[in-house]
């Protein structure tokens, strides 16, 4: 069996070990086991891939394993990776880690939430390594469904709307998607299922025009495409922590990711044709969601706005089809993941101690939780692009490769996606000079405590993540990098 | 004559055994024995069920009338799980003091429609055809109008009579227009003789409506509300499930066999029937409270997923066909199960009534739960698989707006199964349904179905081997 099947394995015995525990403390048992031995495993894997990289393997997917299972489809369950799949897997082990101590106390039925909670990271675990079409549509499904009742039962607010629209809207993407994998099986030939087979097999041209758009917006839906972004705001405020994390972390870099390697990477020629069409949807994504954020007063909805902002540039950058802009998109993925779920994560632990999260009612925490209120302004900064987190190595890469080209349509929405770096900085500054500095607001607020241990460790694993990729960015730049190059010679002409 | 060759209809004379052992049982055995009939029921169908499982070689019966396939091994072997699986869901309503003297009538009028049914999936000729389909239809009323004091039932079952009598009536007229301009009914003999004359489409146009009616495709559906919602809700889920089921898969057999040269005549009638069928009964589906009728509008619109399978009218259709009808079988029957275990307790069957349902009853939310997952089409449950392979059918002849229209009703669908497991999840209620424990078949049922919908998707042999068999079509 390949290793990299261990990922979906760990997550399914976690599910079995769920099932029969009787007691909180089991439960907790399993799930903190469960995700070391998965954040293990993606060191492992980055460990491996590099050196196996660095002793001369330029085999476009490493690690690769094929099974037939349905012959008449030939559909396969396949495995491989390759550095952005990497990128991605180790961002995923990061978040499900945290995400798991950020529900230590989760309440009620515990038992039930991190069964959701597994099944929801199966899909995400799933999608990133598969690269069979039918697998990865799959994995893809199986992370939306789990949604609805998480957000539905352990939610707070407006609830049941939000998890009905998320769902809904995720499975019309879905929808459309589905079309999309249909006829570029069928149009070229019927005869495979794997990507990097499909890739040299071409659809012709006149139906690339009809499943391109289709399979684009289908991952753009959940890449918070406009204006298919408004289930992100109202599903991630609505949602326990652990799953905004999950959420806005990784679920939505599924749909970047799967834009990039299905709708992109197999339909290069339609990419090119439409890319102006959708390079304006994401442009309005990423300058709208900023917009959006300054004028929230809830916390969670200013964090949400931001990533439609954030991960519209994901897409953006993607449509601009060079090895820089790609790359950065990759590294915005992977930096916009820790960020969010970093953010995430400090409001659920405010909001627990609060019980607010409208920013006209709170003030000067950073005297009474000053570790919350130092790693909120971590948090702030790194989303801004400061120099030397992870953010700024995201966009840096992202605006020079957009400026590549010299022609004014790319120069005017460049100029426009950069300024939403401006708009960011004022929805950031404003909620942190509000909440954690300024005046105290509420005199109930001046016996909160700080933080526990369990509260500590993802917000300390998260924020070292950010530091590392914003002091370090050359060697996962570089795996990014080299990675992205097979791909985008698909599409350069 | 050689009456030897009959002797191979195997199913059939099984079934018949099962069927006559169970009479002359019920009406020669004392009260003492009386009481193992269900059980006896059961083991005896269980033994039906294991002898006729492999398939055999293609072989003929009368010169053609009969006429055996190895694929129709497996779609009988599917219906009869299923109609196992309605057994074990019974035996409880069947146990009680109303009923009991009723049992052997339910046992016998069931496999009757079942044994029609064979004769319709193995039929070479349409006469043997027809007798089938009325050997399928008589009973079924009968059974729907079993609770013969209870106005509603009565009243299901006068419609479903009446319905169905002129369904078939219209049938026959095609049939005999076919007669007319061909001079045979012999299934074999038919391909070569209809040319796609303006009364041989007439002839068809008038068949095929009988067949809808059977499989309630919009707008032959209207019975089907009042029906479900009237008859005994095991009898609804055999309905449901088991004649549908058989009906599929006759139409497709039928329309690639028989009317094989008229595809771009019955391409298009498909087309419109499956897009009504899917968007209407889905529209309609929303509005409903009843569980009962909600199921009704919701197997409406399964039904013309399934056509998908049949448009395209290929070997890939077939095997999607039968996979899909096997995945429904326990979908359905799983969800229906549930209702019925809490209608049969309570009396309770509205979607309010479910509020909280997970706070008192678990384990059946969760197999309900399971259920519509997987009738929405929601990995990893096999529901999935077989929307996926339906899809795909459709896809590989290049429908690709029928699978986008369909794809997007879907949605409309996971809407609607949503506000029941809202309901269950979600909701609170002051007065929820007390814990109920459900009897023992009712719990091996129960697990059949669940371990059938997580398992089956994963198991690829079990359409791989389907669709070996098919390319024999």
């Amino acid at each position: 069996m390949n290793f990299l099947s261990l990922y979906i394995l760990i997550l399914v015995l976690m599910m079995m070990g769920l099932f029969l525990s009787k007691s909180r403390k089991q439960i907790q048992i399993i799930m903190i086991t469960g995700a070391s031995f998965l954040l293990l495993l993606s060191g492992a894997l980055t460990y491996l891939y590099l050196t196996e990289r660095a002793a001369g393997n330029t085999a476009e997917m490493l690690f690769r394993a094929d099974s037939v299972w349905y012959t008449p489809f030939n559909i396969h369950y396949s495995v491989g990776v390759d550095g952005i799949s990497v990128a991605m897997l180790m961002l995923s082990s990061i978040i499900v880690f945290t995400g798991v101590l950020v529900s230590w106390k989760i309440d009620p039925m515990p038992k039930e939430f991190f069964l959701w909670f597994c099944l929801l990271a199966i899909g995400v675990f799933g999608f990133f390594i598969s690269i069979d079409l039918f697998t990865m549509f799959m994995y893809y499904e199986v992370a939306l469904i789990p949604m609805y009742l998480l957000i539905g039962v352990w939610g707070t607010g407006k609830k049941e709307y939000s998890a009905m629209k998320l769902t809904l809207m995720l499975m019309g993407g879905s929808a459309l998607l589905l079309v999309g994998i249909l006829g570029i099986y069928f149009t070229t030939g019927g005869s495979t299922m794997n990507i990097l087979e499909l890739s040299k097999l071409k659809v012709p041209l006149e139906m690339q025009r009809y499943f391109f758009p289709l399979t684009f917006m289908g991952f753009g839906v959940l890449g918070a495409l406009f204006p298919f972004h408004t289930w992100s705001p109202d599903g991630h405020s609505s949602a326990p922590t652990a799953v905004s994390m999950l959420h806005a972390g990784v679920l939505m870099k599924l749909g970047g990711y799967g834009c990039f390697r299905v709708a992109m990477f197999l339909m290069p020629e339609a990419a090119h044709e439409m890319a102006w069409i959708f390079l304006i949807l994401t442009g309005i994504s990423v300058v709208y969601g900023a917009f959006g954020a300054i004028h929230q007063t809830d916390l969670k909805y200013i964090n949400a706005y931001s990533s439609v902002s954030h991960c519209g540039l994901v897409l953006f950058a993607l449509l601009m089809m060079n090895q820089t802009a790609t790359t950065g998109a990759i590294l915005q993925m992977v930096s916009h993941g820790l960020i969010t779920a970093l953010f995430f994560a400090l409001i659920g632990m405010i909001y627990g101690r609060t019980h607010t999260r409208d920013i006209r009612l709170m003030g000067g925490l950073m005297k009474v939780i000053p570790f919350l209120g130092v790693s909120y302004v971590i948090a702030g900064m790194a989303s801004l692009g400061l120099p030397g987190l992870s953010g700024f190595v995201a966009e840096m890469t992202v605006f020079v490769g957009s400026f590549q080209y010299a022609d004014t349509f790319h120069r005017i929405l460049t100029i426009g996606a950069c300024a939403s770096i401006v708009i960011t900085t004022v929805y950031i500054l404003r909620v942190v000079g509000k909440v954690i500095f300024g005046p105290m607001q509420d005199k109930h607020h001046e016996t909160l405590t700080d933080a526990v241990m369990y509260e500590r460790i993802p917000v300390i694993v998260l924020t070292a993540a950010i530091f590392g990729i914003g002091m370090f960015p050359g060697w996962i730049s570089s795996m990014i990098g080299d990675s992205v190059l097979p791909l985008i010679s698909q599409f350069i002409r | 004559m050689d009456y030897s060759s009959f002797l191979q209809m195997h199913e059939e004379f099984s079934l018949l055994g099962v069927m006559i052992i169970l009479l002359l049982y019920d009406i020669f055995a004392s009260e003492k024995y009386l009481k193992y009939f269900q059980p006896i029921a059961i083991v005896l169908f269980l033994v039906h069920i294991v002898l006729n499982c492999v398939p055999r070689e293609t072989f003929q019966v009368s010169g053609g009338m009969y006429e055996y396939l190895p694929i129709h091994s497996y779609i009988k072997t599917f219906l009869n799980i299923g109609t196992l699986i309605v057994f074990l869901q019974a035996h409880k309503f069947l146990n009680e003091d109303a009923n009991r003297i009723k049992r052997g009538e339910f046992y016998f009028l069931t496999l009757s429609t079942l044994l029609g049914m064979y004769f319709m999936i193995s039929a070479g000729n349409f006469l043997v055809f027809y007798l089938g389909l009325e050997t399928a239809s008589v009973p079924m009323a009968a059974l729907v109008a079993f609770d013969k004091y209870n106005n509603k039932a009565a009243e299901a079952g006068a419609k479903y009579i009446l319905l169905a009598v002129f369904a078939s009536s219209i049938s026959l007229f095609g049939i005999s227009l076919i007669y007319g301009s061909t001079g045979t009914l012999y299934f074999n003999d038919l391909p070569a003789l209809i040319t796609g004359t303006p009364l041989q489409i007439l002839a068809f146009v008038f068949f095929a409506v009988g067949l809808f009616f059977k499989i309630s495709l919009v707008p032959f559906h209207l019975w089907a509300a009042d029906v479900y919602e009237g008859a005994q809700t095991n009898i609804t889920s055999y309905l449901s499930v088991i004649s549908k089921g058989s009906a599929v898969f006759v139409l497709f057999t039928l329309l690639v066999k028989v009317f094989a040269s008229l595809i771009t005549e019955w391409q298009p009638i498909l087309w419109i029937l499956a897009v009504l069928s899917i968007t209407i009964a889905n529209l309609f589906a929303i509005r409903q409270k009843n569980l009962k009728r909600f199921l009704a509008f919701s197997s409406i619109s399964q039904a013309g997923y399934i056509l998908l399978a049949i448009i395209s009218g290929s070997a890939i259709g077939m095997s999607s066909l039968v996979y899909y009808v096997l995945v429904y079988i326990f979908s359905n029957l799983a969800a229906f199960g549930v209702i019925s275990v809490i209608e049969e307790r309570t009396g309770k069957i509205n979607i309010q009534d479910y509020d909280g349902l997970y706070q008192t009853n678990p384990n059946l939310s969760f197999v309900m739960m399971l259920s519509l997952f997987s009738l929405a089409g929601i990995p990893p449950f096999a529901g999935f698989f077989s929307k996926f392979f339906v899809f795909s059918a459709a896809a590989s002849q290049g429908f690709y707006v029928l699978v986008f229209i369909a794809l997007l009703n879907t949605i409309i669908s996971l809407y609607y199964y949503l506000l029941i497991i809202k309901a269950m999840f979600l909701n609170k209620s002051d007065h929820p349904i007390e814990p109920i424990k459900s009897d023992f078949f009712a719990r091996v049922s129960f697990a059949v179905c669940t371990l059938a919908i997580i398992a089956i998707g994963f198991i690829s042999p079990i359409y791989d081997q389907i669709h070996l068999i098919s390319f024999g079509m």
